[in-house]
C-alpha cells in the first residue's frame, strides 16, 4: 500500500509538473490552428495528433490539465467548505436546526438546476474573456455542489453529537464553537476528504456538460471537460486510441488522488 | 374378410399419424407461404427525427408532418425536386391570368381518394374554403393570404376550377405544391388521401406506418399502378447515433439528412451508401447588431453600422477553410442570400468574398481603424473587441466560431465566442437585442424570393440586424424594400429576376449578413433501394417515393 501511495504521489507530481511546463513542452500553444492538418493522427510534430480544428492535442491536454487540476479542486474546496458549514453545524446543533438544514438541503437538491443555470448564464455579461468564463464556471459549480455532501455530513455530525466522547466533553464543561472545532470537526475530517475527492471528477464532468448550456470553459481555452466532449460520437476507439488520452489521464489522476488518501479517509 | 383387430387398430393409428403429419405439413406450408408473401411485401423503413405534430395536411408546420404530408397528400402542381420545374399532378393543366390574380385549373379524370371517393373540383373548393378559414390558423394558408383573405374559388365544371385572389400573387402556380387536396365528401375526412401512401397505423412516440394507396392515380410506363412499395415504416427516433447504427445493421433503408461527421464515417466504410448532392439551399452566416435601441456602447454600434467594417470582417474570413475544416469539404463558400443550388434565382455574377486580410485592413483604415501593439483600435482608441453568440450544442457552429475567432485575431480583432441555449439566444437576438454579433443559419425550403420578404423588408421581424424599422434607416435598406416589393408585385419572371439580382448585389456590398458557407445536401441510402436519386430539396431521398423499389435481399432480411 505504501508503494502504491508512493507511485500515486509520483504520478500526481509528474502530471502537475508536465502541466506547469506546458509553455516549454508545447510552445505552439493550445489555440494555434494548424489548418492544413486537422484531425491528424500522432506525429513528431503533434504527439497526440490534432483536433478537428488542427490544434495540437498534446498542448491542449497539458493546458487543459493545468486548468482542471487547479480549478476543479478549488471548486470542490468551496463546495466541501459550504457542506461542512451547513451540514456539520446543523448536525452538531441537532433538533430544529438539523430539520431545517435537511429541509433546505432537500429543497436545494430538488431544484431544477438546468433551468437555474440557464438563468445564471443569461445574467452574465457576454464579453468576458475565456479565463474569466472558466473561473465563473467553476465558482458556480462550487457554490451549487454542496447539498449532497451537506446531507452526508449532517447525518455524521448528528451521530457524533450523541457519541460518548462528545457527552464527556460536554460534561467537562466544553460547549459551543470550541466543542465543534475541537471534537466534532476533526472527526468529520475523513468524510470531508472523501466528499472533496469525490467532487473533483464530478465537477470536471459537470463542466463538460455545462458547455452544452454555454456555461463551460469558453473557446479556445481547453479543460479536461472540453477535451472529454471531443469523445462525443466516437464509435471506434481502436481506430483513434490517442483520443482517449484525456480520459485516461482523468482516471489515472483521480485514482492517484484516491490512493494518496489514507485507508481511514477512503473508507469514511 | 376382416383383418386382425390388432392390425386394424394399428392401421387406424397409422392413419391418424398420417393425418396429423399432413395437417402439420399443410400448416407449415401455409406459414411458409405467408412468410414468403410477407417477405415479398416491400416495406421501406426510415426515421423521423421528431414526433409528427399533426396528420392534418393543412396544419403542417414541422418536418416530420411535412414528410408524411409529402408521402400521403395529392397536390394540384408539384415542384419537381430534381429539375426544380413545376409539373402537373392532379391538375392536368393550368393558366394564370396576366394580372397574376387568378389561376384556372383543369383537373384529371378518374382520380379517386384512397377510400374510393371520386376526386372533383368540389374537393379543391372545399380545401380552399377550409384553408382560408381564419379559425383553422393554417400555416400553409399564409402564402395564400398574402394579398388578403377574400379568395374566391369557383367550380366551373367537375374538372375545372378557378381561384381568384384579391391581389396579384407571385409564383401563384408554385404555391399549390404546398396545398394538399382534402376530400369534400369522404367520411374519413383528412384520412382519405390522393397521394401514393396512406396512414395505416400511428403509435405515439414509436412509429407511423404508411400503406400503399390502392387508388393512387399514377401509373408507370408499363401501365402498372404506382407506388411500387407496399408500405413505409417511419420510426420516430431522435437519437442520430441510434439511427446510424440501425442503418448500418440494415434495419433502415435511408437517412434523409445526415451530418458531415456521420457521412464521412459511413463513407470510409461503405462509400456506396452515401450521397453528396452538392450545395443545398441552407446557409450559415454572421451578422452584427445594428439596432438603435440595443444596449451596446455607441462606438461599437458605429462599427457595426459601418459597411466598411462589415465588409472588412467578411474579407478577413477564410470561407474555404470553414467549408473544408468544419464541414469536411461538404460545404461551399457562400455568396449571398441565394444558394447556387437555386438555379433560377441565384445571381451568378457574384462570387464568394475572397479571403484577404490585407484588403480587410486597408478597408478598416478608411474608417480610421489602426493597429496598436497588435490590437486593432478605432479612431477614438477603443480596442476592437466583441462577442459572437451562437447556439450551444451545435458542433459545426462552435467550430466555425473558433475559426472566425482566429481569422479576426489575425487582423487584431478580439472575439469572445459565447454559446447559449437556443431559447436564450432567440430572446437575445429577437426581443432584447442584447448581443453584439450572432452566428446562425438559414434552413431554406422555398426557392422563391417572395418567401424571403420576412427577412429583407426593413419592417420585418426577421430583418435580424435591425428589425421592425418604422421606415428604412439607411438608403440601401430603402432600396431593398423597393426592389422586394417590385419583385412581389409582378408576375413577369424576367423583371422579378432583375429586381432580386440587384437585392443580392446590395446584400453583397453592404454585408448586413456575412454569408459563410452553403451546406451540401448529404444523405445515405441503402443499396437495396432502387430508383433513389437524392437531391437538394426536401424530401431529399424520398421525393420520388412512388417509384422506389426494394431488392429481394432487403425484404428477406426483415
Amino acid at each position: 500500500m505504501k508503494a502504491a501511495r508512493y507511485l500515486a504521489c509520483v504520478v500526481v507530481l509528474i502530471v502537475c509538473g508536465l502541466s506547469l511546463a506546458a509553455n516549454w513542452l508545447a510552445p505552439a500553444g493550445y489555440a494555434k490552428q494548424f489548418r492544413e492538418v486537422p484531425d491528424s493522427p500522432p506525429s513528431r510534430a503533434h504527439l497526440l495528433g490534432t483536433d478537428e480544428l488542427g490544434r495540437d492535442r498534446f498542448a491542449r491536454t497539458l493546458y487543459g490539465t493545468r486548468i482542471s487540476l487547479l480549478l476543479a479542486p478549488a471548486a470542490a474546496l468551496v463546495s466541501t467548505a459550504l457542506a461542512a458549514l451547513i451540514g456539520g453545524i446543523a448536525g452538531y446543533l441537532g433538533g430544529m436546526w438539523l430539520k431545517m438544514a435537511r429541509a433546505f438541503t432537500d429543497l436545494f437538491l430538488s431544484l431544477p438546476w438546468l433551468f437555474l443555470l440557464i438563468t445564471v448564464r443569461a445574467l452574465l455579461p457576454l464579453n468576458v474573456s475565456p479565463l474569466v468564463s472558466v473561473l465563473i464556471t467553476f465558482l458556480v459549480l462550487g457554490l451549487l455542489g454542496w447539498a449532497a455532501s451537506a446531507r452526508v455530513l449532517s447525518t455524521s455530525a448528528d451521530a457524533l453529537r450523541s457519541s460518548d466522547f462528545v457527552l464527556q466533553a460536554r460534561a467537562s464543561g466544553l460547549d459551543g464553537p470550541r466543542l465543534f472545532l475541537v471534537h466534532v470537526l476533526p472527526n468529520l475530517k475523513p468524510i470531508l476528504y472523501a466528499q472533496f475527492w469525490i467532487s473533483i471528477p464530478v465537477f470536471i464532468l459537470s463542466e463538460a456538460n455545462l458547455g452544452v448550456l454555454g456555461l463551460g470553459v469558453a473557446e479556445p481555452l481547453p479543460s479536461w471537460g472540453s477535451l472529454l466532449r471531443e469523445l462525443e460520437g466516437l464509435i471506434s476507439f481502436r481506430e483513434e486510441p490517442w483520443r482517449l488520452v484525456p480520459l485516461l489521464l482523468l482516471i489515472v489522476v483521480m485514482t492517484s488522488f484516491q490512493l494518496l488518501l489514507s485507508n481511514e479517509e477512503v473508507t469514511a | 374378410m376382416t383383418g386382425h383387430p390388432l392390425s386394424f387398430r394399428k392401421r387406424g393409428r397409422l392413419s391418424f399419424r398420417a393425418k396429423r403429419g399432413i395437417s402439420f405439413i399443410l400448416a407449415l406450408s401455409c406459414l411458409l407461404t405467408l412468410a414468403a408473401v410477407a417477405q415479398n411485401s416491400s416495406q421501406l423503413r426510415f426515421c423521423l427525427r421528431t414526433e409528427p405534430k399533426t396528420f392534418d395536411p393543412l396544419l403542417v408546420d414541422d418536418e416530420s408532418s411535412l414528410a408524411i404530408r409529402y408521402l400521403t397528400g395529392g397536390v394540384l402542381t408539384r415542384v419537381d425536386r430534381h429539375t426544380q420545374e413545376l409539373t402537373p399532378e392532379l391538375a392536368e393543366s393550368w393558366k394564370v391570368t396576366p394580372d397574376g390574380k387568378q389561376i384556372n385549373f383543369k383537373l384529371r379524370h378518374d382520380v379517386h381518394f384512397s377510400d374510393g371517393t371520386a376526386f372533383s373540383a368540389d374537393d379543391v373548393a372545399f380545401t380552399m374554403k377550409r384553408l382560408m378559414d381564419p379559425t383553422l390558423h393554417s400555416p400553409v394558408g399564409d402564402e395564400f393570404r398574402a394579398a388578403g383573405n377574400a379568395v374566391i374559388t369557383k367550380v366551373i365544371a367537375p374538372d375545372q376550377v378557378s381561384i381568384t385572389f384579391p391581389g396579384p400573387i407571385v409564383g401563384i402556380d408554385r404555391i399549390f405544391d404546398e396545398l394538399v387536396i382534402v376530400s369534400a365528401h369522404s367520411l374519413k375526412k383528412e384520412a382519405a388521401v390522393l397521394g401514393p401512401f396512406m396512414v395505416a397505423e400511428y403509435k405515439a412516440g414509436s412509429s407511423v406506418l404508411l400503406e400503399r394507396n390502392p387508388n393512387y392515380w399514377k401509373k408507370d410506363s408499363q401501365g402498372r399502378r404506382l407506388p411500387y412499395l407496399d408500405s413505409i415504416h417511419l420510426d420516430i427516433q431522435s437519437n442520430r447515433d441510434v439511427e446510424m447504427l440501425r442503418f448500418k445493421r440494415g434495419e433502415l433503408d435511408l437517412i434523409n439528412v445526415i451530418d458531415t461527421d456521420y457521412f464521412d464515417r459511413l463513407a470510409s466504410s461503405s462509400p456506396q451508401l452515401v450521397h453528396d448532392a452538392g450545395p443545398s439551399l441552407d446557409s450559415d452566416f454572421l451578422w452584427f447588431n445594428q439596432v438603435a435601441a440595443a444596449s451596446i456602447p455607441e462606438y461599437k454600434r458605429a462599427w457595426f453600422r459601418s459597411a466598411n467594417f462589415r465588409r472588412a470582417v467578411s474579407e478577413a474570413l477564410n470561407r474555404e477553410d470553414i467549408a473544408r475544416i468544419v464541414y469536411n469539404g461538404h460545404a461551399q463558400p457562400a455568396v449571398g442570400p441565394v444558394s447556387p443550388a437555386n438555379r433560377f434565382w441565384f445571381n451568378s455574377t457574384l462570387k464568394p468574398e475572397p479571403h484577404n486580410p490585407q484588403a480587410s485592413l486597408d478597408r478598416l483604415k478608411a474608417d480610421g481603424f489602426h493597429m496598436q501593439n497588435g490590437t486593432l483600435v478605432d479612431k477614438s482608441g477603443n480596442p476592437v473587441e466583441f462577442s459572437i453568440v451562437t447556439n450551444a450544442g451545435s458542433k459545426p457552429r462552435e467550430r466555425m466560431g473558433v475559426l472566425i475567432q482566429e481569422d479576426l485575431g489575425k487582423i487584431g480583432m478580439k472575439v469572445n465566442l459565447v454559446t447559449l441555449d437556443f431559447p436564450s439566444l432567440i430572446e437575445r437576438i429577437s426581443q432584447k437585442f442584447n448581443y453584439e454579433a450572432a452566428l446562425l443559419g438559414f434552413h431554406n425550403v422555398s426557392l422563391d424570393p417572395t418567401d424571403q420578404m420576412n427577412i429583407w423588408m426593413s419592417s420585418a421581424e426577421n430583418h435580424a440586424w435591425n428589425p421592425q424599422q418604422k421606415s428604412p434607416e439607411t438608403a440601401w435598406e430603402a432600396e431593398i424594400d423597393k426592389l422586394m416589393r417590385a419583385q412581389a408585385e409582378t408576375s413577369d419572371a424576367k423583371k422579378r429576376k432583375q429586381s432580386f439580382d440587384r437585392v443580392q448585389e446590395i446584400v453583397y456590398e453592404q454585408a448586413p449578413f456575412i454569408y459563410l458557407v452553403n451546406l451540401n445536401a448529404l444523405s445515405a441510402v441503402s443499396t437495396s433501394v432502387a430508383g433513389a436519386n437524392p437531391g437538394i430539396l426536401f424530401p431529399q431521398t424520398f421525393w420520388n417515393a412512388e417509384r422506389l423499389t426494394l431488392t429481394g435481399t432487403a425484404t428477406a432480411k426483415r
